[in-house]
């Protein structure tokens, strides 16, 4: 297994001679890992000087920043799926309850997934004149009040992506220049991409006869999943066309 | 009284050329914009959040949802993206469907779009025009998927079924006689291949008489020459892609570029514009209906000569047939399993995108292992642009902020997801 990383690693970054050039001279000063073949990490108190270097490096420029994705990990790998006893009657109940299609706002969750770092931010580089994308992650150091320098003294794009996932995810941009909600309603409370916001919501608004108004109450609706989150072997080579 | 130097006004959510929910905040000296603050999210549905909660397939349908007039597009990227998971090919006859799918769907979009900018800014006749065109194409996505709009026809590992050989035709009533409805039927007799043919050699007369309406109208140019302008380098620096960036003269296209699918084999041309004004990229969406319409003849040249498979026989992801289901138990396991838990995708991480018809449309998917997402982004075309909205209309009249939103194409499905 990590014979075969090494050789991806490897291929990822030597596929491109434009790329291997960069990594070899203008960012080898910035320690840096290789995560899922093709994100490459850098810490973040460099994150304006890599940035910068991404952006201006002579051979390969990377005018645009196509995407930023920010990902909350604290949910990652566990399954809602456990049966574990087998009889001749049937299966256990396997389902967990405070899975984030299931509980509501009051039975918060309990049950985290302790990874490294909570936060991660992915900004998906592209490079119109060499024809080159890379992404570039970044952790949140804390996890409570998850923070990143701006990237919009860089790119100009950056300015919506990070409202977005200061809005969905709580990710404070630190000096971003107009850091407000985007996508969620006015007075929104809440990260809704966050894991451990229920699929349900907390309120739901209605129109109340007696006020004249439109109004805030807390959701009456039951959270309900169909099909639970399971994790199972990957699928192997030789069996896909079993 | 104060003399009242600038003063704000309120455009949208409901004003009819914000092309669906934009709020606007715009603060104006005069007529003249100073400042233009655009509210989104008030179509705001959590796309990324509902498909989390689901088996993968299952999400399918909420892309023709995000931009609801170029559905097939966002079915591809998101299709897509679990195929470059799975590792899984698509079969060679599935790939030349969906090529053709997406360039009816990029007709189906620049003819929206060009009838609703049209109408924005002052012509009306041109949205009839284009929606009589988009009639046909519609019909094309109801003969494969039995839906006019929201067609969840793209399937990981191929497409949902082969095409039809027959064209669905329309029926006499008592208000068209037996001769208004043969004159319909007449290009309907063969199969949907032969309707397409048949639409693709009259398509170019219609784009002619779209142009003799507009391109050298006085009226129009007054409107949209050298308003909206974006140079190069701020177009790229603002995330721009597709043709907003081809406007502003950057040759970049990803079916050229990066190609996907069958592109590298197909013959066409990437327009480009020169200023970057509202008018170039007119010009720029003009000529892609031309082109998209020779990629459409080359498609229906090779979909007519080559039979073939359209989906993986890999029953893991795909279901199996019908009659297999009632003979063989192998197949009757892999259909409950797909259509209870559907499938796990490897551990991974993955960029997908395709070129929409308004702009770079990319999925990025995180799986950990399991049956459902574990994090779904949609990289929506609209949303950088939109974005530059403040940068492309200040300066300009409190009228030229209907030119540049239709000049983006903005659609708030996508935006607002």
């Amino acid at each position: 297994m990590n014979d075969k990383n090494n050789l991806q690693k490897k291929t990822f970054i030597e596929q491109n001679s434009l790329l291997q050039n960069l990594f070899g001279n203008e960012l080898l000063k910035f320690k840096f890992t290789i995560e899922d073949d093709d994100i490459v990490i850098f810490e973040n108190e460099k994150f304006l000087e890599v940035m910068g270097v991404l952006q201006n490096n002579k051979s390969l420029k990377f005018e645009t920043l196509i995407d930023i994705v920010a990902v909350d990990y604290s949910d990652y790998e566990i399954s809602e799926w456990n049966a574990k006893n087998a009889n001749n009657k049937g299966y256990s109940r396997g389902v967990k309850k405070d899975s984030s299609g299931r509980y509501t706002y009051e039975s918060s969750k309990t049950h985290f997934n302790q990874p490294k770092k909570r936060f991660g931010i992915i900004y998906n580089l592209l490079s119109v004149s060499s024809n080159t994308r890379l992404k570039v992650k970044f952790y949140c150091e804390d996890d409570t009040n998850p923070s990143l320098p701006t990237a919009t003294t860089i790119w100009a794009s950056a300015n919506w992506y990070e409202r977005e996932a200061y809005d969905l995810l709580g990710i404070i941009f630190i000096n971003h220049p107009d850091l407000r909600r985007l996508l969620t309603d006015y007075g929104f409370i809440g990260h809704p991409l966050r894991k451990d916001f229920p699929l349900i919501g907390n309120v739901e608004v209605n129109y109340d006869l007696e006020k004249q108004r439109v109004v805030y109450q807390p959701v009456t609706i039951k959270p309900r999943v169909l099909i639970p989150k399971v994790i199972r072997e990957v699928l192997e080579k030789e069996d896909k066309n079993a | 009284m104060p003399e009242i130097k600038s003063f704000t006004m309120n455009f949208g959510p409901q004003h009819p050329s914000a092309h669906g929910v934009l709020r606007l905040i715009l603060e104006l000296e005069g007529e003249v914009i100073v400042r233009a603050d655009p509210h989104v999210g008030l179509l705001h549905r959590g796309t990324e959040k509902l498909a989390e909660s689901k088996p993968y397939n299952q999400s399918i349908g909420y892309m023709d949802r995000l931009d609801y007039v170029s559905m097939m597009s966002n079915e591809h990227a998101y299709v897509m993206s679990i195929e470059n998971l799975l590792d899984i090919d698509v079969p060679i006859r599935a790939k030349y469907i969906r090529v053709m799918f997406d360039e009816i769907t990029r007709v189906l979009n620049h003819l929206m779009w060009l009838g609703a900018h049209a109408l924005d800014i002052g012509a009306m006749s041109v949205f009839l025009y284009a929606f009589r065109e988009r009639e046909d194409l519609m019909d094309c996505y109801e003969a494969v998927s039995g839906t006019r709009m929201h067609a969840t026809y793209y399937r990981p590992g191929g497409v949902a079924k082969d095409l039809p050989l027959k064209m669905p035709r329309y029926e006499e009533t008592k208000w068209k006689t037996k001769k208004d409805i043969d004159k319909l039927n007449e290009s309907r007799e063969g199969t949907l291949l032969d309707f397409i043919d048949n639409f693709s050699d009259r398509f170019p007369k219609c784009i002619d008489e779209y142009e003799t309406l507009l391109t050298d109208n006085r009226i129009w140019k007054q409107r949209t020459v050298d308003i909206g302008i974006i140079s190069k380098e701020r177009a790229l620096q603002l995330g721009f892609t597709g043709p907003m960036l081809r406007g502003s003269g950057v040759a970049w296209d990803l079916r050229k570029k990066q190609p996907y699918e069958v592109y590298k084999d197909i013959k066409f041309d990437i327009p480009i514009g020169t200023n970057g004004d509202c008018y170039d990229r007119y010009l720029v969406r003009i000529e892609e209906m031309r082109q998209s319409n020779k990629i459409i003849k080359q498609c229906v040249e090779w979909l007519k000569n080559n039979e073939g498979e359209v989906i993986s026989d890999n029953n893991k992801i795909t279901p199996p047939s019908r009659d297999a289901v009632k003979e063989d138990m192998e197949s009757l396991i892999y259909h409950f399993k797909l259509f209870t838990e559907g499938y796990c995708i490897p551990k991974g991480q993955v960029y997908s995108a395709v070129e929409h018809p308004k702009g770079e449309f990319g999925v990025t998917l995180i799986s950990d292992g399991s049956n459902k997402p574990y994090r779904l982004k949609i990289r929506a075309p609209g949303f950088p642009h939109l974005a530059a909205l403040n940068e492309m209309v200040a300066g300009h009249m409190i009228s030229d902020v209907v030119a540049v939103i239709g000049t983006q194409d903005i659609v708030f499905g996508e935006i607002d997801r």
